[in-house]
């Protein structure tokens, strides 16, 4: 059983705006998929619509074999968003038991579980912190941490590391592919980077814009686990031109209609 | 930043010790800016030869506040009461209407507009009508007028508060299946908190003035505005002055215990922790 499956999902945002259109999609348990695609293309919503954080206008939408909506009751989910999302009026160890309260863990319990998810991150030590007191980075590995804290299903990410440096980026990267060899997890992670894309994913789904749309669906076969070597591997260097290549593709094929629908007004 | 992480879980003597000293140096200016203010009106009533009945010299401000001090803070008391039902009665007024529109925001959008301009009324000019509906006499009439001074305010901030939640705290909640109680205890109550108090001291300050003015317009013999009016009609007016330094005491110390709660229950903002 697929952990996540999209059939014919698509939608429109008021009666002109055509966000997703047809999306099929079936994601196996313990993958890694990437969603990349230019501005618009509409990989956030398609991550929220698996999140059910939006509804589909139309289409089908599984999550280990129920609907988005009762996964979501179900607590299935982890999502970690471009901020850090943590909440200022609880320390960083509040933040992470945040779900797992809601969970009805006992406090015992909760302890317990904070405390490895904090050496997870590598931030022992850094409990009794308020989020203000921590680096950007170090805030994205706390929610990173509690998105992880209640074991989910499904790990969806939007675009976790967009608002850090480059160097903060690929340490994330790698420890995140650490967390993610040691939980089991399925991640869906959204990007606008190919070389992220490539080096984190087991699959690259590439998504082109007007309507977003999937235009091709990279594997990506390097070898696990991945290291800092990996990004000077040459064949690291033909996936990441691979999945560029189907990007202009997937924008030159949205020219291409565009124009055939500026020749006939009646589109 | 880290660098003043550590402050926070420093063995608590060493901490409260610093803290002592710092507090120490912060006030010094101030202070020093009291006795430069006291001794200056002191030797400008001497030097200019101010007649006692236009300013009295803060000396005979004192004298008279320490020979009528038990009737003095009795009226003060009286009047603080006051100030403190009408506070009470506001600002649980004002958040509990806050809360209804922020919940249902079509109805905040009728109301808004006119809770804004209501804010720009000067309510005060209601305390002699305020007086006729309760009688002149009772506690109501001026905890009736406190009560709407101190809405306004809390209630245009406690709005904004409970409106400015980023939606992704609430996505995020909503991924966790959290439902609107939920939701509204984690991520509504605690955003809105440091407007409400910022809200409430304004109002703090609000319910005196209103519960004082109230009682120029006539009230209990035991009142402080009956008190400054009366003294100050029969020419007392060093005992006017005693009773006006009572009334911003009773002010400035409501307003410190609002800031001191909103400190301990706000332990967790940045501010705070300065």
């Amino acid at each position: 059983m697929s952990v996540v499956e999209l059939q014919g999902v698509s939608k429109s945002f008021g009666r002109d705006v055509t966000a997703l259109e047809g999306i099929e999609l079936k994601i196996e348990q313990g993958e890694f998929i990437s969603l990349i695609g230019p501005s618009g293309c509409g990989k956030s919503t398609l991550l929220r619509i698996m999140g059910d954080l939006v509804e589909p206008s139309s289409g089908r939408v599984v999550v280990n074999g129920k609907t988005a909506r009762q996964a979501r009751i179900d607590r299935e989910y982890g999502i970690v968003f471009q901020d850090a999302v943590l909440f200022d009026w609880r320390t960083v160890l509040r933040n992470i038991s945040l779900p797992l309260e809601l969970s009805g863990w006992d406090r015992r319990r909760r302890k317990g579980r904070v405390r490895e998810m904090l050496e997870l991150v590598e931030l022992t030590g850094f409990g009794d912190h308020y989020p203000w007191q921590l680096s950007g980075g170090m805030q994205q590995r706390v929610s990173i941490a509690r998105a992880l804290s209640f074991d989910p299903a499904l790990l969806l990410m939007d675009e976790p590391f967009g608002a850090l440096d480059e160097m903060t980026r690929e340490r994330l990267n790698l420890e995140l592919l650490q967390i993610w060899a040691r939980s089991a997890s399925t991640i869906v992670f959204v990007t606008h980077s190919i070389a992220e894309a490539v080096f984190l994913s087991t699959r690259v789904v590439v998504m082109s814009a007007r309507p977003g749309r999937i235009s091709d669906v990279v594997s990506i076969d390097l070898p696990q686990p991945r290291t800092g070597l990996t990004r000077e591997d040459p064949h690291f260097f033909e996936l990441v031109t691979e999945v560029r290549e189907a990007l202009h593709l997937g924008s030159d094929g949205e020219r291409g209609t565009a124009q055939a629908s500026a020749g006939d007004p009646a589109v | 930043m880290s660098t003043t992480a550590p402050v926070a879980v420093q063995p608590v003597p060493r901490a409260l010790g610093k803290l002592v000293g710092r507090r120490v140096r912060d006030w010094a200016p101030a202070l020093l800016v009291l006795v430069l203010g006291l001794v200056g009106w002191q030797q400008a009533i001497r030097i200019f030869a101010i007649e006692d009945f236009l300013l009295p010299r803060p000396t005979v401000i004192a004298t008279t506040f320490w020979e009528g001090r038990d009737e003095l803070l009795r009226a003060g008391w009286f009047t603080f009461q006051e100030a403190l039902g009408g506070f009470a009665i506001g600002c649980g007024a004002a958040v509990a209407l806050a809360l209804l529109l922020a919940r249902w925001r079509g109805l905040g959008r009728a109301l808004m507009p006119y809770a804004i301009a209501a804010n720009a009324i000067p309510i005060i000019a209601f305390a002699p009508i305020t007086n006729a509906w309760f009688s002149p006499l009772t506690k109501s009439s001026k905890i009736a007028i406190a009560a709407v001074l101190c809405f306004f305010p809390v209630l245009v901030n406690a709005l904004r508060g409970l409106t400015s939640v980023r939606p992704a705290s609430i996505d995020l909640m909503r991924s966790y299946g959290a439902g609107e109680l939920a939701i509204f205890r984690q991520v509504r109550l605690p955003t809105a908190l440091p407007y409400i108090f910022t809200g409430m001291k304004v109002a703090s300050v609000l319910a005196m003035i209103g519960a004082v003015v109230g009682e120029y317009f006539g009230g209990s013999f035991e009142a402080l505005g009956v008190l400054i009016r009366s003294r100050a009609q029969i020419f007392a007016f060093a005992e006017a002055w005693a009773a006006i330094v009572v009334a911003s005491g009773f002010g400035i110390a409501f307003y410190l215990a609002i800031a001191l709660i909103e400190r301990v229950t706000l332990h967790w903002l940045p501010a705070a922790r300065e």
